[in-house]
């Protein structure tokens, strides 16, 4: 049975009758196992060396630095340990400054895992047991240059001058690049106190490893777990890296979202093309039913034929997916650091691909098939015995729900599946609706003119099935591509835009009490306007209204992120000018004495902050208490130094405290910066416009990444316009044979389906157009709150890409129709 | 070789108007061997009783017995089988597959009875009807003659014992129409196969050794013998 099933298979290909299907089916699962290996890969990665991306067995983490308790018990027990802190700082060569991500660890670091170390830029890097030893550093390789450095160069930290003795190339447990913006310096910890760089207020994050038998480290994890105190995390080898973990997942979420777009279409395509499969085999079955086959044998043969296509398509797919999947890793690799260094994946997305092909094909290719199952074998002698039609949404019925759960599986949650679903199916409606709709107002418009443009346009109401399904394709294809093209741009510039030109484009961070006035000095003796210096305390929130505030009691990540952490707090009299208050009033006379606080007014609903309310703060081992009597809105945008929370300077005054200020320096000034760390070592300097560029280009990656994956969607809605236009040709063909025989030119037939397949892709690149302007309007509004202008470049490039996508439709279409003598066509039918 | 009691078709009249009588009364007997052909005009219901013979389709009352079994008391598979075994086609359309060569068309039925050696006893089928020369054609580069020596090659590769064949020249013009008829009856006279042929032409049913006349539905002339 198979064999010969596999023979009706080579001759159906070579007939040309699957290559729709099959191709569908390819485009589907290659979409879908694309992410899928990819996604595979990186967990892969992160399960599989979770100790390694741990650089211990248990790791605790800090604000602060940490008393020795957990340092005695960890050695009391017998286990390895290792320390490291982490800070953000100013590394200078000779011209040039350059912020970079300092990490100065212990000797036994890491304890899991191994450092990897290059000699020069570009050459082999080797593994290493040792950190680098006092006096020495070793740095990123995007260090070099920005310092026009060299390996063996000196490099000026704080107020140390260390040897660059090396490129780190690999470090366990670095944290997401994505938010490592700055390049790494890797330090001794012996080296840090000549560095002058932790003082007061400086922002460290301390690391505390430990490693050994496995028991040991256990009972270590449960002795330490009630101990760890406000601002300390412990991460083991079950919960490591919860961060990577999350925003994979949502990029794996939404690239899978969008790759199931293809997914969607090609469900549409491989209906089309088999229903059209179906119609032409309508005789060849009955024939068959003549010759003998029964009902039975028939139906396995088919069902034998479309499964051996089904697997080869899938399969097909799956390879294709795999080396797709080599895009993603390259465009996305470097945010999870370093895609080259990802493990193989493993098969299972190779089986959710065949799983999700197999699905298309039982749901969408099965339904048109089994209609040949109640073709009357005296079809053969009378040819009005057709094939009982069915009602598609019944036919279909059982595709759309698998299709349907597929959406919700896909999304990871049943919620935001459903409003996926229900998207997909209102944009479906909509696009369908505006399709309908646009092509009976263009066939009414289309009564006028030539004959050959009245009848082409007529046709588009007669075939307004087809068509609408046509259009709604191409259009949902081509609003996922101008988004990403146009709107996208758009609304980077609209974002960038609302930044003043003349807005601050550094921050000087860490200015000791003591450097304040020489720091301002400094600007003036430059000609430079002296820049606002704010005071800056870091102080942790306890109660709201004597209640303790506990971070599991906020549902979202954020709120729950915001009062784990310290705040940075600062005091002052006046309100800074960029701030405006929303709701009660400025500290007046009473609670300049009193005390008092003001709260910017998005954290204060957040956290559930009104007016009124009373807030405990910790600073320095302090408590301390005063009521919010306003709430501030802040621009963001407007780059100034910007505080969640000021008080009056009474509370604040006493406690250790560094400054901050940011300014506009023009690029004229820009070697301003080098002197200004020479004199001031401790001082860290961020170029804004620099991190801006950085943050905008990690999109750019992301964007790319989705944006291949849109091609997909692109490819399958391509395929629904041939299979729609495969489905409707023999009919065109016996159209164009009987308007010839009556005496009409082939120029004139011509001119007619080119009048219909116009008329068909500047409406779907219209539709396109709307569809992407519309989003782009929603997103800038509600998502990014800014105006959004409308770009006239939208409006031609939608119906452009349109006209260019069924260009090679007119041109098959009418070829097909023009490339047989009539008496060819009218014979056949 | 085949028997028909009291066959009757009847269609349910449209729109509740009177049901429409196809086939009324039909008593018919063939002998093995014979060439047997239906005569008659358009709409006297050669078509359908051609259908009904080969149990493509089911009568409203009577019943048809081919080679001694009883067609209608068989499920529709059951005559699906009984086909394969017995009977030979031959339209007035030709009814080729279009995807398939002209070789794979007559392989076709004796592929789907899994006989091994197919390709040979088409091949030689093929080169019998003299298309020894067009195997790897496909249909639409055939002429309508040549195609229908496809199918006369088609029906007799699996040697049927009852060839039914439907207005075979009625689509060809009359040269080709003439040699077709020839070679039908050649390979009908070599395999021995009982013929029945339906057809509209006069010249051609005098060919055959009886003919049975229909008019409305009844057969008006010729006996059940």
């Amino acid at each position: 049975m198979s064999r010969l099933a596999l023979r009706m298979l080579l001759r159906d290909w070579r007939a040309g009758e699957l290559r729709v299907l099959a191709l569908a089916l390819v485009v589907a699962v290659m979409s879908v196992t694309s992410v899928g290996f990819f996604a595979d890969r990186v967990r892969h990665a992160l399960a599989g060396e979770a100790h390694q991306l741990l650089g211990a067995d248990l790791l605790i983490k800090a604000d602060h630095p940490f008393d020795n308790a957990y340092h005695d018990e960890a050695l009391a027990r017998s286990l390895r340990i290792a320390t490291a802190a982490t800070f953000v700082s100013m590394a200078r060569g000779a011209e040039s400054a350059q912020l970079v991500g300092v990490k100065a660890v212990s000797a036994a670091y890491p304890l899991r895992g191994k450092l990897r170390v290059a000699q020069a830029p570009n050459a082999a890097d080797a593994e290493v047991a040792v950190v680098p030893s006092p006096g020495t550093i070793w740095v990123d390789e995007r260090v070099l240059p920005a310092l026009d450095k060299r390996v063996g160069d000196d490099l000026e930290l704080g107020d140390a001058r260390l040897r660059i003795d090396g490129i780190l190339t690999v470090e366990p447990d670095r944290g997401v690049s994505f938010f490592n913006i700055a390049p790494r310096v890797m330090m001794n910890e012996a080296d840090v106190a000549a560095t002058g760089l932790i003082q007061v207020g400086s922002r460290v994050n301390y690391a505390f490893y430990v490693a050994g038998e496995r028991e040991a480290v256990q009972r270590y994890e449960a002795w330490a777990k009630p101990r760890l105190s406000r601002g300390e995390e412990m991460q083991s080898l079950d919960n490591a890296r919860p961060e990577i973990r999350q925003s994979l997942d949502r990029a794996q979420q939404f690239l899978g979202l969008t790759a199931l777009l293809a997914v969607v279409l090609a469900a549409v395509a491989i209906g089309l093309s088999t229903q059209r499969y179906t119609n032409r085999h309508l005789n060849s079955y009955a024939v068959m039913r003549c010759l003998g086959a029964t009902q039975r044998r028939l139906m396995n043969l088919f069902a034998w034929e479309f499964l051996l296509l089904g697997v080869l398509s899938c399969a097909l797919g799956c390879v294709l997916g795999y080396f797709a999947q080599g895009v993603l890793a390259a465009s996305l690799g470097g945010l999870i650091g370093g895609g080259e260094a990802l493990p193989s994946p493993t098969l299972v997305p190779a089986l959710q691909g065949f799983a999700t092909g197999l699905v298309l094909l039982l749901g969408f290719a099965l339904p048109p098939l089994l209609q040949l199952k109640n073709v009357s074998a005296l079809r053969v002698i009378r040819r009005d015995v057709g094939a009982p039609r069915q009602s598609a949404l019944f036919a279909y019925g059982l595709g759309l729900i698998a299709l349907s759960a597929l959406l919700i599986w896909q999304a990871g949650d049943i919620k935001l599946g459903s409003y996926v679903v229900g998207g997909f199916v209102a944009a479906f409606g909509l696009f369908a609706a505006a399709g309908y709709l646009g092509l009976r107002a263009l066939a009414a418009f289309g009564r006028h003119g030539s004959l050959a443009w009245r009848y082409g346009l007529a046709s588009l109401r007669r075939r307004s099935r087809s068509n609408t399904i046509q259009i709604l394709s191409l259009s949902l294809g081509l609003t996922a591509i101008l988004l990403l093209s146009f709107t996208r741009n758009d609304l980077i510039d609209a974002w960038r835009n609302r930044t003043p030109v003349d807005a601050p484009n550094r921050f000087v961070l860490n200015i000791q009490p003591e450097q304040r006035q020489p720091v301002l000095d400094f600007f003036t003796q430059h000609g430079l306007q002296a820049p606002n210096v704010y005071p800056m305390v870091r102080g942790r929130l306890v109660a709201i209204n004597d209640e303790t505030v506990n971070a599991d009691a906020y549902e979202d990540q954020r709120s729950r992120r915001l009062v784990e952490r310290e705040f940075n707090l600062s005091y002052m009299d006046a309100i800074p000018g960029h701030n405006q208050v929303s709701a009660g009033r400025w500290f007046d006379v009473a609670a300049l004495q009193a005390g008092a606080l003001s709260v910017e007014e998005g954290i204060a609903e957040r956290l559930g902050i009104k007016v009124g309310d009373r807030l405990m703060w910790s600073v320095g081992g302090e408590q301390f208490s005063a009521p919010v009597t306003n709430l501030r809105k802040l621009n963001w945008d407007s780059m100034q130094v910007n505080f969640f929370v000021i008080t009056t300077p009474a509370l604040l005054e006493k406690f250790p405290t560094s400054y901050i200020t940011s300014f506009h320096l023009s690029g004229a000034h820009g070697a301003l910066m080098n002197e200004l760390t020479q004199t001031f070592p401790n001082l860290t300097v961020v170029d804004m416009s620099a991190i801006l560029n950085q943050a905008l280009s990690m999109m750019e990656q992301v964007v790319q990444a989705v944006q291949f994956v849109f091609l997909f969607a692109l490819i399958a809605g391509v395929l629904v316009l041939y299979s729609a236009l495969l489905a409707t040709q023999d009919e065109r063909v016996q159209e164009a044979a009987v308007m010839r025989a009556l005496g009409a030119s082939r120029a004139q037939v011509g001119l007619a389906q080119r009048a219909e397949f116009l008329a068909l892709g500047l409406l779907a690149g219209l539709l396109a157009s709307a569809g992407a302007t519309a989003i782009g309007y929603v997103l800038a509004w509600k998502v990014f709150e800014f105006p959004y202008d409308l770009n006239a470049w939208v409006w031609l490039a939608g119906p452009a890409l349109g006209l260019l996508c069924v260009g090679f439709n007119t041109w098959a279409g009418t070829r097909a129709a023009l490339s047989q003598p009539p008496i060819v066509a009218l014979r056949e039918a | 070789m085949v028997k028909t009691t009291g066959l009757a078709k009847i269609v349910p009249g449209v729109n509740g108007s009177d049901s429409l009588s196809i086939l009324q009364d039909i008593e018919l007997e063939i002998l093995p061997g014979e060439a047997v052909a239906v005569v008659g005009a358009s709409g006297s219901g050669k078509s359908t009783l051609l259908g009904l013979l080969a149990g493509l389709d089911t009568p409203s009352h009577g019943s048809v017995q081919l080679d001694g079994i009883e067609l209608y008391k068989l499920d529709e598979d059951g005559r699906a089988a009984l086909r394969a075994q017995l009977l030979g086609f031959v339209f007035q359309s030709f009814q080729l597959l279009p995807p398939l060569t002209a070789l794979e068309n007559v392989m076709l039925p004796l592929e789907l009875a899994n006989d091994e050696y197919a390709e040979a006893k088409a091949r030689a089928m093929l080169e019998r009807v003299g298309l020894g020369e067009r195997l790897k054609h496909y249909p639409k580069y055939l002429s309508g003659g040549e195609q229908q020596r496809v199918a006369l090659a088609r029906a007799f590769v699996v040697h049927p014992k009852l060839l039914l064949a439907d207005e075979p020249t009625g689509n060809l013009d009359a040269a080709t129409g003439a040699s077709i008829i020839d070679l039908l009856f050649e390979l009908n006279a070599e395999a021995g196969t009982t013929l029945v042929l339906v057809t509209h032409d006069e010249t051609l049913a005098r060919r055959c050794g009886r003919q049975i006349r229909l008019a409305s539905g009844r057969v008006v002339n010729g006996s059940a013998q």
